[in-house]
């Protein structure tokens, strides 16, 4: 048996490597069975057992996640909102009720996607940005940057002291509130993609799963209390493995597959993210006018018997397109996956995808896969 | 779980099992199916095509990665096992039962060549560390 194509790193499993990164509950994965993969140089559980069951848990229960790796940045001082107009793809214009977030691209000037991010809205002195963990070293410098331009009175700082822990599912607000009663009267009133500041606990109501659920980042010294404190409760820890599958089934983008420094936002499917109408300038805006995109991201669902991966070459009526994420959805139990390919292509149009040395048939489905426990997507 | 010693096995985590006939019966190990996770897709090799040593001749396929399995002799191949198309899990529940094609050896010698159990635990513990 050999490593064919390997999602997470199949064969980088380590029983101890001291080179690696740890999050504050390694020694809390390890303890509760985890599979541990090397994941972008971090020591990260894979799942605890099955994935499947890990996946099917957090649909129809509720699990957690550790999200320690990724990483926390404050953005503070007068202005700040204006920055982030500037910084960013999306408008932070959009976001006004206090708590409230605001998914977005962060572009490079010609364009490339540097990062994909949530700012939330706490005043017009505080914007909290939550940036992903391989990224997040690039991504404060070019914040520290384009700050020392455009608004030097800025302070931009990695909140190393702090850790995050997703908690997803139908139950999952419940069992946080079970364990955190105290955080309860200023999150019970929260709407999708918002947040409240409880002091020690800074409670969002996001995720990555298409699940309802929280984000919570916390103290590293007490994340490893709140973890334990969460499974006494019933809520089980779920794995990388699943979270890929839960958020690939919700049409989230992952970055480094489905998009990247050398390919925009609008050929990844975040042309919902991007505000080209209002007169706000912001990086990256003119290169996008200047190159209309002549790809689009759209779902596939396999077809014939097989699974679809990342890199597998699309061929359609339009011209050739390529897989960016692709894997076995548990909730449709077919393979499902995500691709760029021409513009051309429609919703409904069968399309041919070289798997080894075959050609199998995948129809192209509009996206997310799956939400809130149920498939959302029809053939 | 250890490793069956009636059966012998290949560095590239395959079992192979010498049948009554004179055929033999392949499959991937414990380790294998454990780095692999839930398995969702098995292809296995045509009956009737050659294989060389080595060659790659069917895939398994988690949720998470795809492997290739190698033969692990010459030979011709003779059945594969079609339960896996429904029940691929299987594999991962029964790695010693849930076979996935049988051959016929061109050398009955090669089949004992390959790795006895303690020689294959070794191999896994290397991989280990």
């Amino acid at each position: 048996m050999g490593a064919r194509l390997c999602g997470l790193a199949l064969f980088h499993l380590k029983k101890a490597n001291m080179t690696l990164k740890t999050t504050p509950l390694n020694a809390a994965h390890r303890a509760m069975g985890a599979k541990m993969v090397d994941f972008g140089g971090w020591d990260m559980p894979v799942n605890y057992g099955s994935q499947i069951e890990e996946h099917h848990q957090v649909r129809n229960d509720c699990g957690m996640f550790d999200v320690c790796h990724m990483r926390v940045v404050d953005a503070k001082g007068d202005g700040v909102r204006a920055f982030l107009r500037y910084l960013l793809a999306n408008n932070a214009d959009k976001i006004t009720l206090p708590g409230k977030a605001l998914y977005s691209a962060m572009l490079r000037p010609d364009g490339g996607v540097i990062d994909d991010l949530i700012i939330y809205f706490m005043s017009e002195q505080w914007f909290r940005i939550v940036v992903n963990a391989g990224t997040a070293d690039k991504d404060i410098a070019w914040m520290k940057q384009q700050a020392a331009v455009h608004a030097p009175g800025l302070t931009i700082t990695s909140r190393d002291d702090l850790a995050m822990v997703a908690v997803q599912g139908p139950n999952a607000r419940a069992k946080v509130w079970q364990v955190l009663p105290q955080t309860k009267a200023a999150t019970e009133g929260l709407v999708n993609f918002q947040a409240a500041d409880c002091g020690e606990y800074f409670v969002a109501r996001t995720g990555y799963t298409g699940e309802d659920g929280f984000e919570v980042m916390l103290p590293k010294e007490k994340v490893e209390a709140f973890w334990y404190a969460l499974n006494k409760v019933g809520v089980k820890p779920i794995g990388l493995g699943a979270r890929d599958t839960l958020r690939l089934e919700a049409g989230m983008n992952l970055y480094g597959q489905d998009m990247d420094e050398t390919v925009g936002p609008l050929e990844s499917g975040l042309g919902w993210t991007v505000d080209l109408k209002s007169e706000r300038d912001f990086i990256g805006k003119a290169a996008l006018l200047a190159n209309p995109p002549s790809k689009k991201l759209v779902g596939l669902v396999l077809l014939d018997r097989g699974v679809l991966r990342g890199h597998q070459k699309v061929v359609t009526a339009h011209g050739a397109g390529e897989i960016t994420s692709g894997s076995f959805s548990p909730t449709l139990e077919k393979s499902i996956a995500l691709a760029r390919v021409p513009n051309g292509v429609q919703i409904g149009d069968t399309v041919q995808v070289e798997i080894r040395d075959k050609m199998l048939a995948a129809q192209v489905v509009k996206y997310p896969f799956a939400r809130n426990g149920k498939a959302v997507c029809s053939l | 779980m250890s490793n069956p010693s009636d059966l012998r096995y290949t560095e590239s985590h395959e079992w192979v099992k010498s049948d009554a006939d004179g055929t033999i019966t392949i499959g991937i190990t414990e380790h294998a199916q454990e780095l692999l996770g839930d398995m969702v897709f098995v292809e296995a090799p045509a009956v009737g095509r050659k294989l060389k040593a080595k060659e790659e001749c069917a895939v398994v396929e988690s949720v998470k990665a795809a492997a290739d399995v190698y033969a692990p002799v010459s030979g011709e191949v003779v059945a594969a096992n079609s339960a896996l198309d429904g029940s691929p899990e299987n594999i991962n529940s029964d790695p010693y039962g849930a076979w996935i094609f049988k051959m016929k050896p061109d050398n009955a010698a090669d089949v004992a060549a390959l790795l006895d159990a303690t020689a294959y635990q070794a191999v896994v513990d290397s991989e280990a560390h």
